[in-house]
Order: C-alpha cells, then sequence, then structure tokens
C-alpha cells in the first residue's frame, strides 16, 4: 500500500459514523445515520430502492459530503482528511467504473498507475487480480465484450489494486445472474478472509445473511434495526416452509400434521391449497420433518420449499410497511409481486 | 443535528509535502493522458469524426462553394480556406473531449477516480494534454490534405510553426468549454446533441469560410468581434502575411479569459458528485 501520511495509531473500529445526515432538496436521504463496522469484519447495509444506501456509500467515499453528522475510516475524518481516506479505502460502486474500450488488464494497470505503483508494480498486480477473479482468459480482450458477472468482477478487481484496508461495495450483486451472484459470494469471502474490513450493501436479506457479520437495516435514511442475521431472522419469524396439497379434500388434515411443528398456527390458503408455517431458525431440520409429516399421513405435496425470510418480510415485520417506495401501512398492506399490490381495480375485482 | 459525545478522537492527519503532491499531480496527469490517447485510438467513430470530417470540408469548400465565393489573399480561394479549416476543426474536436468526459461520468468512473488518492484538477489536466497532442496530430492531417489540393504557407516557416500552434491553443481553450460542458450536463446524448450547439453559429458565423464583409449588417457585428474570428484572422496574418500585431493581442486575450474562466469551472464541475 501506498500511505503517505503519517498516520497516528488508530485502536478503534474501522468504520465509525455518528448521526450522519444528507439531503438533496427535499429529499431527505440520510437521516440520521449511526454504525460501528469492527476492523475485519463485514456490515452489510441492507435497505429498498431509495433507502438511501448509495448516498451513506458516497459519503463514507469522500464523493458527497455530509450536511451533518461525521464519519472516521480508521480515524480518518471524510471531510477533513479526505485525501487520507482516499489512500486506504477501496471502492465498487453500484455502476461498474470500467472503461469499454481498454482491455481488463489495462484497466486494472491504469488504476493501479494511479494509486501510485510502479509501472511493474502495476502489471505484477494486475496479473494477481486477474487471476484471482478468473478472467485470465478474457484479460487481453476490451472490456466492452464483457458480461454483466465478468465486467462486475474487473469492477472489484480494480477497486482492489491499491490494497484498500476498508473497502466498500454498492450493491456487487444487483443484475447478476444467480450463479454469477453465488461466484461473486465466493470472490468477497475470499476478500474478507484476508482481514479487510468491507462495508456492503443490498436489497437481499439472503445476500446479507450470507456474507456479514452484522447487517444494519435502513428504510428512509434512518436505521430501523440492527444485528446479526439470525437476531433479524428471529425478530421477523424466521424461514417458512410451504406446501401445496394435491388432493384439497385433505387440505384440513395437513395443517392438522404439520401444527406441531410450527410457530404459531399455520396459514391455510383454500383458494391455491397451501400450507404455510412458520419454522423459526430450525430451516432444513423441518423441512425434513414436515416431508416426514405429511408422507406418514399419506398426504400427497407440490412445489414444497422453505423459504428464507425476504427484504419485503423484514419491513413488514420491522415497519409495518413494504418497502415499495412510500407506501403507508393504512393504504396497503400488500406484499410486493401480488396481484392486489401491483394492479389496482380490474384484476383485484376478480379476486374478491 | 445537537453534537453527539463521542470517545473516538478524529485522527489529525497533516497533509503531505507540497512538493510531494505535485509529483503525484504530475504523474497522475500524464497517466490519464496516457489513458485518453488510448481510448482516442480505440474510437473508430470519434476518429472519423475528427478527421475524417474536416477532410471532407476542405474537400467541399475546396472544389464545391470555392469557386462563388471571393477574396482577396495571395493564393485564392484555397490559401483563405485552410486556416478556417483548422480553427474551425481544432473546435469541433473538442465534441470527443466533451462526450468522453460525461460518458465516464455516467458511467461512474469519474467518480471512481474522485474516491482515489489523485490529484483534483488531474482528470481535467489529463484530458487538456492528450486534447493537445490529438489535436496536433489531427491538424497536421488536415494541412496534408490542404497542400494536397493547393494550400501554401506564404509568409515563411516560423510564422507558419505559429499558425499551427495558435490551431491547437484555440482548440485546447475550446475543450475547456467542452470539458467543462461535459462534466457539467453528465449525459453522453444530450451532449452529443444539444452540448455544443453554440459551436456551430460560432465557428461558421465567422470568417472561417467566407470574408465577413460578405454578411448582412447585424450579422457582422457579431462576426467581427467574435474570438473565432480573430484567432482566424491572426491565423491568416501568420499563413498569408499582413498585420499581425492587433489581432495578435486580441487573441491572447480572448484565449486567456476562456482558460481563466473554465478551467476552475470545469475543476469544479469534476468535484462534484455523480
Ligand atoms: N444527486 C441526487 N439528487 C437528488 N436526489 C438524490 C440524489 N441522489 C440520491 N437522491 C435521492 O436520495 C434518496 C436515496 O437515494 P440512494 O441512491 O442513496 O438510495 P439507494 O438506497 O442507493 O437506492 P437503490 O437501491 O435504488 O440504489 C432517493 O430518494 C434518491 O432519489
Ligand atoms: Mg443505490
Amino acid at each position: 500500500m501506498n500511505d503517505h501520511y503519517p498516520a497516528g495509531r488508530w485502536d478503534g473500529p474501522a468504520i465509525i459514523v455518528e448521526g450522519l445526515q444528507k439531503s438533496f432538496g427535499e429529499v431527505h436521504a440520510l437521516r440520521g445515520i449511526d454504525l460501528v463496522v469492527e476492523r475485519g469484519s463485514v456490515l452489510c447495509v441492507l435497505g429498498p430502492n431509495g433507502a438511501g444506501k448509495t448516498t451513506a456509500v458516497k459519503v463514507l467515499t469522500t464523493l458527497l459530503e455530509p450536511d451533518g453528522g461525521r464519519a472516521l475510516i480508521e480515524g480518518r475524518d471524510v471531510v477533513r482528511s479526505a485525501p487520507a481516506v482516499r489512500e486506504i479505502i477501496g471502492l465498487a460502486g453500484q455502476s461498474a467504473a470500467i472503461q469499454e474500450e481498454l482491455t481488463g488488464r489495462e484497466n486494472i494497470e491504469i488504476m493501479g498507475r494511479l494509486h501510485h505503483l510502479s509501472k511493474g508494480e502495476s502489471r505484477r498486480r494486475a496479473g494477481e487480480l486477474l487471476e484471482l477473479f478468473d478472467l485470465v482468459d478474457a484479460a487481453d480482450r476490451p472490456a466492452k465484450g464483457y458480461s454483466g458477472g465478468m465486467t462486475r468482477r474487473l469492477d472489484l478487481a480494480a477497486s482492489l489494486v491499491g490494497r484498500p484496508t476498508v473497502f466498500f461495495l454498492d450493491e456487487p450483486t444487483t443484475g447478476l445472474d444467480p450463479r454469477s451472484r453465488i461466484g461473486m459470494w465466493g470472490i468477497i469471502r475470499e476478500l474478507v478472509a484476508d482481514g479487510a474490513t468491507l462495508l456492503l450493501t443490498t436489497q437481499y436479506l439472503e445476500e446479507a445473511d450470507e456474507l456479514s457479520d452484522e447487517i444494519v437495516v435502513i428504510d428512509r435514511g434512518k436505521v430501523i434495526a440492527a444485528g446479526t442475521g439470525d437476531n433479524l431472522k428471529n425478530r421477523i419469524g424466521g424461514d417458512v416452509v410451504q406446501f401445496g396439497v394435491v388432493d384439497r379434500t385433505r387440505l384440513g388434515d395437513a395443517a392438522e400434521v404439520v401444527r406441531p411443528l410450527a410457530e404459531g398456527e399455520p396459514t391455510v390458503e383454500e383458494e391455491t391449497a397451501r400450507v404455510t408455517i412458520r419454522v423459526g431458525s430450525r430451516g432444513s431440520d423441518s423441512l425434513v420433518q414436515t416431508v416426514r409429516a405429511l408422507d406418514g399421513a399419506g398426504i400427497h405435496t407440490e412445489h414444497l420449499g422453505i423459504h428464507r425470510p425476504s427484504l419485503d418480510d423484514v419491513f413488514l415485520a420491522l415497519t409495518g410497511h413494504t418497502p415499495e417506495d412510500g407506501t403507508r401501512p393504512s393504504r396497503s398492506r400488500s406484499r410486493r409481486g401480488r396481484r392486489d399490490g401491483v394492479v389496482p381495480d380490474a384484476t383485484t375485482r376478480q379476486r374478491t | 443535528m445537537s453534537m453527539r459525545s463521542s470517545p473516538f478522537v478524529a485522527l489529525d492527519i497533516p497533509r503531505p509535502p507540497i512538493a510531494h503532491r505535485i509529483r503525484n499531480g504530475i504523474s497522475d496527469t500524464l497517466n490519464l493522458t496516457e489513458r485518453d490517447i488510448k481510448i482516442w485510438t480505440r474510437n473508430p467513430s470519434l476518429l472519423f469524426f475528427i478527421v475524417i470530417q474536416p477532410v471532407m470540408f476542405v474537400l467541399l469548400f475546396r472544389y464545391v462553394f470555392g469557386g462563388a465565393i471571393m477574396v482577396s489573399v495571395p493564393g485564392g480561394y484555397v490559401n483563405y480556406l485552410m486556416p478556417g479549416i483548422i480553427a474551425q476543426s481544432a473546435a469541433f474536436a473538442s465534441f470527443g473531449t466533451a462526450i468522453a468526459l460525461a460518458r465516464q461520468t455516467q458511467r461512474g468512473v469519474i467518480d471512481r477516480f474522485r474516491s482515489m488518492p489523485m490529484a483534483r484538477s488531474a482528470v481535467l489536466l489529463g484530458r487538456l494534454v492528450a486534447d493537445t497532442l490529438r489535436l496536433t496530430i489531427t491538424l497536421l492531417i488536415i494541412l496534408a490534405v490542404g497542400y494536397a489540393v493547393g494550400f501554401r504557407f506564404e509568409n515563411g516557416a516560423g510564422p507558419a510553426v505559429l499558425m499551427v500552434a495558435l490551431g491547437v491553443v484555440f482548440g485546447v481553450a475550446i475543450c475547456t468549454v467542452s470539458a467543462y460542458v461535459g462534466l457539467a450536463i453528465r449525459d453522453e446524448e444530450s451532449v452529443g446533441s444539444f452540448g455544443l450547439i453554440w459551436l456551430f453559429p460560432l465557428t461558421f458565423v465567422s470568417a472561417a469560410f467566407v470574408p465577413v464583409a460578405s454578411m448582412p449588417g447585424w450579422l457582422q457585428a457579431f462576426a467581427k468581434n467574435q474570438p473565432v474570428t480573430i484567432v482566424i484572422d491572426e491565423m491568416r496574418g501568420l499563413a498569408l502575411g499582413g498585420p499581425l500585431a492587433e489581432h495578435a493581442w486580441q487573441s491572447a486575450a480572448w484565449l486567456l479569459a476562456i482558460f481563466i474562466v473554465f478551467v476552475p469551472l470545469a475543476v469544479r464541475a469534476y468535484r462534484r458528485p455523480g
């Protein structure tokens, strides 16, 4: 690393954010955010569209000046010591900052040079990173032809040239197909295994749970919950097992059979012949038990599965509204994607 | 927000010495110059726009319109035309600057740079150094085409070199305006469609292709006094001979004013987050 600053030693947390505020005219994007990230740990900021995730990342990476509060990265104030902060951070923003005309290798090398590495060192580092991110075969092709997943990987690789000690990933997997997403998770895990501090944002609870030591849920510029993934899931009732019953006449029997496995009452949807039970954090155990119980009673099922609570569930549990742009609890409690929430009038009438 | 009591006191970090910062600034600028040139050479459409288009203008004005335009300079219309074409091409080359910067802002590249330990002015300076090289190459190609269709310097080698240099400096000045436009508008398409529309009246309502005296009176007032005409008149003087002094200081004043106004504006636009 090329830290030119004769920095004093810092023994505190890697990231400290206190009362951070930022408005764009009338829009209050951040309304007093507090968070702490210990060195070497992963914090995930979870929130729906417009929650303020990108704004927070931009303030922490010195791109935006906050209106109030303060933020320290390894003890360096993001406003007063912005140049010193830039020496130690890495950023992969929400859209990949790749120059399409340049090859993957050139994209990384130039970033190395701009981090004041020597030509040789930049080249070496680019080689390493291309290897790490599985881009060796495409390294000398213009980035224009890269797939979405490759572009993301290249972007992440380029943000690591300067060997940042604290790095920021803004929705690193948004827009990736499931396979690339899993690949990206693997890469992120490897990075943090090396001891770097990471703050990442996502809209997916599952992702937050997979990658982070701690999760902070933000909504409309405020922290509405914080804790480990299990913490949060317990607060919202944990996992859910759901199945359809082939023979509708046995719907009632099915509910009786699984009742002992459920936390609370099973939910029975007559219309679709579906049964849902909450199983807390017992996860796949309860899935196995459900299958056994139903099988034992001779009940045939379809679409049997266990679901992690989604961001929608978190929001419903924590705020009483779903994360659809400012939906008030009084107006609609509909879940995203359900017909009555998305298509008004015609379709709704048919259902009711 | 009231002050919070926090046990953490931020580190007090002194800025590195000025010499160190200058050294880094120069290295950043040159690295970005190299990067911009690389990108330029890989963009066939920009190459086309910047080199082929002026060549077509030369041929068009020389052979199609040229016969109808009366001028009184040694060597006839082709000699009159070339300084005008060169200035116009230099100005239009700034399209590339505006579009590249808008694209980079849009794609988050500029924000990435801003999060890195780089000199704040390096992106603009690197761009302008690259533009200087780009313009020099472009203008020399156009001059070569001009020579092929009959253009000749009539005033000796020294002034001829000065003319090319003035064309380049003029082009770089317009590039700073375009850099500001690109960084401020930040949308490739808007920049391409209307961000640089002002270049058309500025270059056509000038002495670039026809003598100002042939225009209607109300237009002459503008055409005669605007910077493009003043620079072109000076370039003609250098290429073909004639009085130089008056236009020289006027040109210098205009160019200086453009740099003084637009370099800080562009740097400020760069610092605003995308
Ligand atoms: N430059 C800006 N000017 C005006 N409003 C802005 C600007 N940037 C963000 N906002 C607004 O601030 C709020 C928070 O935006 P932000 O981009 O931080 O959300 P986000 O959580 O990153 O959302 P997403 O998941 O869609 O990326 C939004 O209402 C957004 O419209
Ligand atoms: Mg965002």
